[in-house]
Parts: structure tokens; C-alpha cells; sequence
């Protein structure tokens, strides 16, 4: 039994690996761009730490 | 083994990648899409773009997830109702364990992602709408009651709410209101579907209210939602979200709506087969229309805000 060398299942399973890899590769972009959003808009990126941190902690009035 | 087993072998469980897209309903996801960025951005709070537009991503990666997971529940019925028939399970395109296992997974990535990327209130709504379409209403309203459709158009009112949630963090009224528009549009919407997909309902056995009450029923029914509807929807125009140009064309399309709605009710079945239910159809195809242009309404009245228009005087 042989496949021929170009059978529907090869184009069919190129068509989906490229799509899975089109996929993966807009979820890298999404992350990078979330990341740079939250990054650069300052968003809060330090919390306790075991180390005392005064600039997280309320003013007192 | 022959050419044509080879044939049948593979084709099995080697769907292509199209066919896995198929799973999440394109179509629905394009109104999810379409619905969620309108209850974003008329939000009185504004959103990073690249924020809002992953977030209306991931609730549309949530919405084809849920489509996944009804696909496999649904293939058994799939396969005997006309409409469905050619959906990637019953077609045998792709097995029903690899739907599952897509739904399953896809529903997680869009909440956990929805939740990072906007906020967590954000996310456990989507994920109550995930659980609500898929077990709710596909594995226990669909083939239980007639009402399957009126409580399950639940699961597609909550993407602009979704939405709304993103910008703000909380439900408000507005919020509500853009919910209650499409939960009270669904049931004249799907009604008139099943009066002209005369047999379909019936023979794969979904207690449809045209199945279980008759037509007659299901014509006061579209009738009464459509009045309600257009109260609904007239009203929400005097809302902080409407404005002069939202309620004109609220008034145009609810006119056009109530009047289709009654011409539905003023028929009988002699008259629908005569002309190949027309007045049905053409009822259906308005409300697809009706929506569009309603959410596309409150999307321009937030634009003509934005520049210092639209809205009702303070």
C-alpha cells in the first residue's frame, strides 16, 4: 500500500500545522503587547517580599 | 486496502484546520465579537486599545469555546436535523472527543486570559457564560422544555455585559439593559426560525415551542416578545448610553419589527405554505439586522460623545 506522494491528508495536515503555528505565534505577540501595556502604564509591580518595603505601605495622616 | 478505504481511513479524525474553526461558530462568535466591543466601548470608562481589543478576543475565544462543547454534546441530533448536518462531527470531519477536549481547553485559556488581561470579574462572568450555554442550556433546557431558547438566551446576552465589565469593573443598569435587549431578542428571533424549518426540530426530538404548543402558540408568543422588545429597547434609548440618534433608529427598527411580528400572528399555517413562509423568513433575516443596527446605534451615539455630540443634554 502506498500514499501518493501528494495525498489530500499531507495538504490537509500542512494546512492545520500552519495555522496551529500562525496561532501560537499571535499568542506571543498578544503577551509581549499585554505585558508592554501593563508595564508601561505603570501598573503596581511590587508587593511583599519578605524584606520591608516602606513605600507600600499607607501614609499615615 | 483500496484507495477509496485509505479514503475513508483518514478522513476521520483528520479534519482540516477550518473544520476545528468551524467548531467554535463563526457566525455566533462574529455577534459575540460585535456585541462585547459595543458594550466596551460605550462604557463611561475608557480602555487601552490593545487591552480592549485582546479582551474582546479572549471573550470570543470563550463564546467558540462553548460552541465546541455543544457541538459535542449535540452531535447525536446534529446529524438528523437538516440545518446541522454538515457541522465538522456529523460530518465526521472531526471526532466528538476532539471537540471536548478543544471546548475544555479553549474555555479555560479565554477566562484565565480575560482575567490577566482586564480583570477577574471580567473573566468569572465569561466563565459563568461558558458554563451556562454549554450545561444549562445544552445539556439540560435544550431537550427538556419549550422554554429552552427564552432562558438559554442567556448565554448570548452576556457578551456585552462581558464587555462592559472590562471598561468598568462592575454591572450597572446600562450594562443590564444591553443584556436584556438581546435576552428578549432571542426568542422572536429563534421562533420564527423554527416555524419555517418546519420538521427539523421535530424529528431529532428538541421540544421546540412550535413542537410542543403548536404554531398558533408560537405566533402570539413572537408577537408578545416583539412588544416587549420594542418597549425595551425604545426605552433604553432615554439611558445614559442613548441619545437622539439611537432612539431614531430604535424607533425605526421596532416600528419595522412590530409590524413583521404582527403580519407572523395574522397567519395561518395555509397562508405560510402558500408563499413558502416569505413573511417568516423575512422576519428572521430583519432580526439579524435589528441587532446589528441597534448595538451599532449605541456604538455611534458613544462616538458622537467622544466629540462633544450625541447623548441627552445634562
Amino acid at each position: 500500500m502506498n500514499f501518493p506522494r501528494q495525498h489530500d491528508l499531507h495538504k490537509r495536515r500542512m494546512g492545520r500545522n500552519f495555522g496551529v503555528g500562525i496561532v501560537l505565534l499571535g499568542f506571543v505577540v498578544i503577551v509581549f503587547g499585554l505585558t508592554v501595556v501593563k508595564v508601561t502604564r505603570g501598573e503596581p509591580m511590587q508587593a511583599f517580599d519578605h524584606v520591608s518595603r516602606p513605600e507600600l505601605t499607607e501614609p499615615v495622616n | 486496502m483500496s484507495d477509496a478505504s485509505i479514503d475513508t481511513v483518514v478522513q476521520r479524525g483528520e479534519g482540516s484546520f477550518g473544520d476545528y474553526f468551524a467548531l467554535m461558530k463563526p457566525r455566533v462568535m462574529s455577534l459575540v465579537v460585535f456585541t462585547a466591543m459595543v458594550g466596551l466601548l460605550v462604557a463611561p470608562v475608557s480602555v487601552h486599545p490593545f487591552v480592549g481589543f485582546c479582551s474582546v478576543l479572549f471573550i470570543a475565544i470563550g463564546a467558540g469555546a462553548s460552541g465546541a462543547l455543544n457541538m459535542w454534546w449535540d452531535a447525536d441530533i446534529d446529524v438528523i436535523m437538516r440545518r446541522t448536518s454538515s457541522r465538522p462531527i456529523p460530518a465526521g470531519k472531526v471526532a466528538p472527543d476532539e471537540a471536548l477536549a478543544l471546548g475544555v481547553a479553549l474555555s479555560g485559556f479565554a477566562v484565565v486570559m480575560l482575567g490577566l488581561a482586564a480583570n477577574w470579574a471580567a473573566a468569572g462572568l465569561l466563565a459563568f457564560t461558558i458554563f451556562f450555554y454549554a450545561v444549562v442550556y445544552t445539556m439540560w433546557l435544550k431537550r427538556s422544555t419549550p422554554q429552552n431558547i427564552v432562558i438559554g438566551g442567556a448565554a448570548g446576552a452576556f457578551p456585552p455585559m462581558i464587555g462592559w465589565v472590562v471598561a468598568t469593573g462592575s454591572v450597572s443598569i446600562e450594562a443590564i439593559l444591553m443584556f436584556a435587549l438581546i435576552f428578549v431578542w432571542t426568542p422572536p428571533h429563534f421562533w420564527a426560525l423554527a416555524l419555517f424549518m418546519k420538521s427539523d426540530y421535530d424529528n431529532a426530538g428538541v421540544p421546540m415551542l412550535t413542537v410542543t404548543h403548536g404554531r398558533r402558540t408560537t405566533r402570539r408568543h413572537i408577537w408578545a416578545y416583539t412588544l416587549l422588545l420594542a418597549a425595551l429597547a425604545i426605552g433604553m434609548g432615554m439611558t445614559s448610553i442613548g441619545g437622539p440618534f439611537y432612539l431614531a433608529v430604535a424607533v425605526v427598527l421596532n416600528a419595522m419589527f412590530v409590524l413583521g411580528a404582527w403580519k407572523i400572528l395574522r397567519r395561518d399555517e395555509a397562508d405560510a405554505e402558500t408563499d413558502g413562509y416569505a413573511v417568516e423568513k423575512s422576519f428572521f433575516r430583519l432580526s439579524l439586522i435589528y441587532l446589528f443596527l441597534h448595538f451599532g446605534a449605541l456604538w455611534v451615539e458613544a462616538i458622537l460623545r467622544s466629540f462633544g455630540y450625541g447623548g441627552w443634554p445634562a
